[in-house]
């Protein structure tokens, strides 16, 4: 039991190694430099939203709509631009647009008490649609260069967006482990009723995580969005797919109240490298995504055989067969 | 005498820093009520888990009818009839009762369940143990003390040979623990063996032949009923001397901190009591006559549709048991599965949960060293059995759970506090240590609601006592007035002893 234990707790490090090692060998280009900074500024946009979704699955929700609200926030920004705000009020704007959204999704969930899922569901549907009203379905043009700054820019070695990811993971990772609404997001994940009746403002909880979940998306949108220098309406598509996959294969427990935020930095490097080297590979973009459902299966799967043992280890929980 | 059904030899259980069980060897015999005691964390329900093989011992084999039971699983060993119910129930929420006693073992009909003749079969078992409660009824709108009986009923429909009972009266009033009685004796007489895990002295004298003691997971004595008393029992459980078992209680009345005037929920009507300053006040009811309901609107956990809270002179109004703690309300809520402790989380994350505020920075940085120290300082007042504050709450022993809880609403510091079921599960010497605490909080000015099913409990450190029955107040007692009959007599309605035998 305790082998298995710690198979299912290193087993994402193994995967990560294995991979690394597989293209290595079967690629020349895989190992140098540029590769590597490639990936990781790859790795950015998923990397960053995956921190606001391990705060929403540890609550014991899940977001689709992420993927949506990236692609809001970056049409958004770049109308905004392409009419000739000035950057910096775009950005904000777009931010203050995220974090509307995030609200408005628990109040949904927070007054109406429909769960998470479905009402992200609905959100992910709808944002796409407006994105593609905004623009008229067309691809917004006429982004400023000083904008290309946050998405193509480097701080000395280091990409700007690689760096606006390890700030956030730094923050989420001081608020999870460090903070008193840290410990809340664990708490109700865990027991939301126990929690309710320890003095829990659940609620604001909920508030919370979603806002933060939305600004998360944005800010992604608006890196995303100086990365590719335009505005397009599909922006984000698909995303919630990987960010959700890094969260769980980082170990983050689907139904909410365990995992690290640390694991979840694997987690993204995992998915990375492996779009990285099916590309450098030649693979064509449908099996990629068949590869990367079998990986989320995978995942999933490991964790209920990890959960299985610990139960097993704990109370016994009999069900009479 | 006749052959052992079921025979233990050199169990060990080995978790990770805690040996749980130490090279026990035991004998139970058809037809015997045989108990098993020891205080909280001594590994009673280890052993019994072992017996059912929901866990895997490190060491030690288990025979049944002399041959040995191999490769023990839950399934294996349900087929040879051993049952059990568990401290933590196994019950499905959303299934009906009938559904719950024959879940896995449906009757079918070309394929298809039975419903008919499962009802009505279920109807037979629960007829049997003289409850009425309506097969088709859902488990989770049941009270505990009900879902206790659908679960002796689960294991009563199963022809068991060996019933294993893990503190099966902890969430019974003293009127459903004279069924349960009833039904133990009904079991006797067919020749089943009995195995029954309790905190309560009185049952084990009432109901027991034998008695076995567990201390620190090692096997201690066995001895018939007969021979020992309670003060032995005590003295071999905890190794000192049973002392006085409530504290002197000095209350004189003093002003009213809290007023309810008029409260009305759905589940309760009218509710109106004063709560004065350094008083403990006990409700007594009997199970779903709605004291915890009282205590939930009180503390904002269920919506109040009428009636005021006054507390110190103020008028207030709990939206939420947030709300309700920053008012000085706290409360420790009777499941502790299900609304209590969060089993996932460490034994120091649980101890601080209420009162985060307490153990943070300005910013809501947590003061990790000042956690550790709180925490450690609750282990050891309550005595909490733990390796470390580190552990996971689940991992912890029934009891030590509890306490957990306890502890955490003692750090929020609240003027107000109400216990429901405090010591539910929790070993005779915690308890004295528990009653301590709650006089001891009381003289700094605290005042305490407690709600109990056990009689002594209530008639032992209550100063004044209401009684509920059917969601109102039914009458209230003065300590010197309060005894075992009156309270019942109240408890049961006018006509009285509707439950009596
Ligand atoms: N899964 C586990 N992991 C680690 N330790 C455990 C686990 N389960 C039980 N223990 C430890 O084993 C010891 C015995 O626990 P057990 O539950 O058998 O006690 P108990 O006698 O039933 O107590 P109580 O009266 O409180 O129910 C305790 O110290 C407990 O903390
Ligand atoms: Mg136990």
């Amino acid at each position: 039991m305790k082998i298995k234990e710690q198979i299912s707790k290193f087993g994402i490090w193994f995967a990560l190694i294995a991979l690394v090692i597989i293209f290595s060998l079967t690629t020349e280009t895989f190992l140098t430099q540029t590769n590597l900074f490639n990936i990781a500024r790859q790795v950015s946009i998923i990397g960053i939203c995956s921190v606001g979704m391990t705060f929403v699955i540890l609550m014991g929700a899940m977001d689709l709509s992420i993927g949506a609200i990236i692609g809001i926030s970056a049409v958004v920004s770049a109308t905004m631009m392409s009419n000739g705000i000035q950057p910096v009020l775009a950005v904000i704007t777009s931010l203050i647009l995220g974090v509307a959204i995030g609200l408005f999704i628990a109040l949904i969930v927070n007054k109406i008490g429909i769960l998470p899922i479905i009402v992200t569901l609905a959100m992910m549907t709808a944002l796409r649609g407006a994105c593609f009203i905004i623009t008229g379905g067309m691809p917004v043009y006429g982004i400023p260069k000083s904008f290309l700054f946050l998405g193509q820019g480097y701080v000395g070695f280091f990409p700007v967006p690689v760096i606006i990811m390890i700030i956030v993971f730094i923050i989420g990772y001081v608020i999870l482990e460090k903070t008193v609404i840290g410990r809340v997001v664990y708490g109700t994940g865990g027991n939301e009723d126990a929690s309710r009746l320890s003095g829990v403002s659940v609620k604001k909880v909920k508030y919370f995580v979603f806002a933060i979940q939305g600004f998360l998306g944005s800010l992604a949108g608006i890196i995303l969005l100086s990365r590719v220098n335009s505005g397009q309406p599909s922006a984000g598509t698909g995303y919630e797919m990987d960010i959700i996959t890094a969260c769980v294969l980082g170990g983050i427990r689907v139904t909410g109240g365990e995992g690290k935020i640390l694991g979840v930095i694997i987690g993204v490097l995992t998915i990375g490298v492996l779009s990285n080297g099916m590309v450098l590979l030649g693979v064509n973009e449908f099996w990629q995504m068949i590869v990367k459902g079998a990986v989320l299966l995978i995942a999933v799967t490991a964790d209920k055989i990890s959960k299985k043992t610990s139960n097993k280890m704990s109370e016994g929980s009999v069900k009479t067969a | 005498m006749n052959q052992p059904i079921l025979e233990l030899k050199n169990i060990k259980k080995v978790y990770p820093g805690v040996v749980a069980l130490k090279n026990v060897s035991m004998k139970f015999y058809p037809g015997e009520v045989h108990a098993i005691v020891g205080e909280n964390g001594a590994g009673k329900s280890t052993f019994i888990k072992t017996i059912t093989g929901a866990i895997q011992p490190t060491e030690g084999k288990i025979f049944f009818e002399g041959k040995e039971i191999v490769n023990n699983n839950p399934i294996k060993s349900l087929s040879l009839g051993i049952t059990a119910i568990y401290q933590e129930f196994n019950l499905i929420p959303y299934l009906s009762v009938a559904e719950n006693i024959y879940y896995g073992r449906f009757p079918q009909k070309f394929g298809f369940v039975d419903y008919k003749t499962m009802y009505k079969n279920a109807k037979k078992v629960l007829d049997w143990l003289g409850i009425d409660i309506n097969p088709k009824t859902i488990v989770k709108d049941l009270s505990v003390g009900y879902q206790q009986i659908v679960e002796i009923a689960k294991s009563i429909s199963m022809n068991s040979r060996v019933l294993i009972m893990d503190e099966p009266s902890a969430p019974l009033t003293n009127n459903e623990l004279k069924y349960l009685f009833n039904v133990v004796k009904k079991l006797t007489q067919q020749g089943v063996a009995i195995i029954y895990i309790s905190h309560r002295m009185e049952e084990i004298f009432d109901l027991c032949h034998k008695v076995t003691v567990f201390r620190d997971g090692e096997y201690i004595k066995t001895m018939n009923v007969a021979d020992t008393n309670k003060n032995d029992l005590f003295a071999l459980m905890v190794n000192r001397k049973l002392n006085d078992n409530f504290p002197n209680r000095n209350y004189t009345p003093q002003e009213v901190v809290l007023e309810v005037e008029g409260l009305t929920t759905s589940k309760v009507s009218d509710i109106s009591f004063k709560l004065h300053k350094g008083e403990i006040l006990g409700f007594a009811g009997l199970v779903g006559a709605g004291r915890t309901e009282i205590a939930l609107a009180i503390y904002g956990a269920d919506k109040v549709r009428s009636g005021s809270i006054t507390l110190k002179g103020k008028r207030i109004i709990n939206k939420s048991p947030a709300q309700a703690i920053k008012n000085g309300i706290a409360l420790i809520p009777e499941d502790r599965k299900k609304f209590g402790a969060l089993m996932n989380m460490t034994i120091k994350e649980n101890i601080s949960y209420s009162m985060l505020k307490k153990i943070a920075w300005k910013f809501g940085i947590i003061k990790a060293n000042f956690e550790k120290k709180t925490a450690n300082e609750y282990k050891d007042v309550l005595s909490i059995k733990t390796p470390s504050i580190n552990q996971k709450v689940i991992n912890l022993s029934g009891g030590n759970q509890q306490k957990v809880i306890l502890a955490r609403c003692m750090f929020t510091d609240c003027e107000i506090l109400i216990f429901d079921e405090p010591t539910r599960g929790i070993d005779i010497g915690a308890k004295q240590e528990i009653y301590a605490l709650m006089n001891s909080l009381t003289q700094q000015g605290k005042s305490i609601i407690i709600i109990s099913s056990e009689m002594p409990e209530l008639l032992g450190m209550a100063d004044r006592i209401l009684v509920v029955y059917n969601g109102k107040i039914a009458g209230e007692l003065l300590k010197k007035d309060a005894d075992q009959q009156t309270i019942l007599k109240l408890a049961s309605g006018c006509d009285g002893g509707t439950y009596e035998n």
